[in-house]
């Protein structure tokens, strides 16, 4: 029971994370090859809060603003640069950060910080609560969508200049999104400290940032209940089979090339063509 | 303050405070200038038409207005206030509203989704307003207005993707209407219509001057140009060479020498009657 209630945790905490970029990329169309790091200022926090003997509950918070308040001033680099330059800036950001904390002696550097405080919680409440928060984000990500917010996020992932020109401040807008999927991201990390009581640089790096890349892409960009499905199943596969932890960079990389190549709508997207009775291509064979 | 709401004056003679002012503004792309030196106003209530033969700056000069193009010297008034130093959207906020000669939709949403998204500019203009705003049935209500009033209403519910161009230019005019902008600024709204559709569009568009709202139009149709507006500015390799009524400016020789030496067969057969 002990390792269903880990493994559930740690799927938890991937949903977490995946919806967090889902945000960005998936709603406002804002591509992020470095997100591992905002994961990584998240536990990073919360693991040095803990260690100064703040509460469980408050490292959580302040996991989100300081990994939101770095998501800002990243997201600014956005407004600067798009598409394939987004993903450069961002993928160096990913390595700013590995590169920052590797040489920061007060954070561990290479060894990492050990020995993390307890969250007082049992292991099956602590996994209640990644749980709890993991549906609140997936409510929040729908409530987005539903909103107005949600309308402008789709537009300025097609079109910014059109957006600009029906009056929108695309630009703060993007900062927005860039704010709430990166203080998610600090939570997933919190949780992610609490869960394994030890961090090292290593687990926020540039595969890390493609691997929650990859789900967000296999669950369907922009769709919720796609990328919590696709983040879910991808985060247990390594624990189902040990082999593919020894191949993580390739399994990944190549679902994320072949999803984009031949099935770009990810998981929500062959679910619907599946489910949908006629769609448009099957038309001209109708009678 | 100026009570500058006052429509459907002809304001030759009017001491109105004019809307939009356009003062010396020079653009220069590198060496090329585009635009040398144009000055002209817009009058509350006015239907200008922006005029000139292919190359002649009309869009570049549209550009500049809407903040899309910056301008080298110069500057650009809105009731008195300076828009230089401000982005597009800040501008549009201000009251102006464009339809692209280059039209653009939203290809991932309905036709009518891309003019309720314009409508709801009120509950966009701040992200946390947007965000605490769900409902979007009034939204609806004023997009299907503005496709029945610009005459697609049967294509509210299709795809952008599919639709022809005359369906999309009139779809990136109803965007434009439901801003519901004090200056709508059209490039070309009339190109890619047959001449019944064009004269329907131009009727339209002098109905939404009648009721309030000054617009400024770049048109090669010039049939519908001189039967709607009440000025004209016409330009010819990026500077103004004639301004006022439109009979008069037709028939100074330097506009007409100007359309000559351009394309003219195709200006003057779309005088006559315009082609589909």
């Amino acid at each position: 029971m002990e390792y269903e209630i880990s493994l559930l945790t740690t799927m938890g905490i991937s949903v977490l994370f995946a919806l967090s970029l889902n945000l960005i990329t998936g709603f406002c169309g804002q591509i992020s090859l470095g997100h591992a790091a905002f994961l990584g200022i998240g536990a990073y926090t919360a693991a040095m809060a803990g260690k100064a003997g703040v509460p469980f509950l408050a490292t959580l918070p302040i996991a989100m603003v300081l990994a939101g308040a770095v998501g800002i001033v990243v997201g600014l680099a956005s407004l600067r640069v798009r598409a394939d330059f987004l993903a450069i800036t961002t993928m160096g950001v990913g390595f700013l950060f590995v590169g920052f904390v590797r040489q920061q002696d007060w954070l561990g550097g290479e060894l990492g910080v050990s020995g993390i405080a307890s969250t007082g919680l049992s292991k099956t409440a602590f996994m209640a609560l990644t749980l709890a928060l993991c549906v609140a984000a997936a409510a929040l990500s729908l409530y987005i969508r539903a909103a107005w917010m949600g309308r402008v996020f789709n537009g300025i992932a097609e079109d910014e200049d059109t957006m600009r020109v029906l009056g929108i401040d695309a630009p703060r807008y993007k900062l927005v999104a860039f704010a709430i999927g990166t203080a998610l991201a600090g939570l997933a990390g919190a949780l992610y400290a609490y869960q394994l009581k030890f961090i090292d640089p290593g687990s926020f790096g540039f595969v890390d940032s493609v691997t929650v890349l990859s789900m967000v892409v296999v669950g369907g960009i922009g769709s919720v209940t796609g990328v919590a499905i696709a983040a879910a199943l991808l985060s247990a596969l390594p624990a189902w089979f040990q082999f593919i932890g020894d191949y993580k960079l390739l399994m990944y990389g190549g679902l994320l090339f072949l999803m984009m190549r031949f099935a770009p709508g990810g998981l929500a997207a062959l679910a619907e063509r599946f489910f949908t009775p006629t769609p448009d291509s099957g038309e001209p064979s109708q009678p | 303050m100026n009570p500058v709401v006052n429509p459907a004056v002809n304001t030759s003679s009017s001491p109105a405070a004019p809307l939009l002012s356009v003062d010396g503004v020079t653009v220069r792309f590198g060496g090329l200038t585009a635009i040398d030196g144009v000055s002209f106003d817009v009058f509350p209530g006015e239907l200008l038409g922006l005029i000139g033969p292919n190359g002649a700056g009309k869009t570049t000069m549209l550009r500049s207005i809407t903040g899309v193009v910056r301008v080298t010297e110069g500057h650009v008034t809105l009731e008195g206030q300076r828009l230089d130093a401000l982005p597009i959207q800040q501008r549009i906020q201000r009251g102006m509203s464009l339809s692209q000669q280059l039209v653009r939709p939203l290809r991932s949403m309905s036709v009518i989704d891309n003019v309720a998204l314009a409508a709801g500019s009120a509950k966009t203009v701040r992200p946390l307003r947007s965000l605490l705003h769900v409902a979007r049935t009034e939204e609806l209500a004023v997009a299907r207005q503005m496709l029945a009033r610009v005459g697609i209403a049967q294509h509210a519910d299709q795809s952008p993707a599919t639709q022809p161009l005359g369906v999309l230019k009139r779809l990136e005019m109803a965007r434009a209407l439901a801003l519901h902008p004090r200056l709508l600024l059209l490039d070309e709204p009339l190109a890619g219509l047959n001449s019944k559709e064009a004269r329907a569009l131009a009727d339209t568009i002098a109905d939404v001057n009648r009721q309030g709202v000054t617009v400024v139009l770049i048109e090669h149709n010039l049939g519908e140009v001189m039967r709607i507006c009440s000025r004209l500015v016409v330009l010819d390799n990026g500077r103004k060479i004639n301004e006022g009524d439109p009979r008069t400016v037709m028939n100074d020789p330097t506009v007409r020498a100007a359309y000559l030496g351009g394309d003219a067969v195709s200006h003057a057969a779309a005088q006559g009657g315009p082609h589909a």
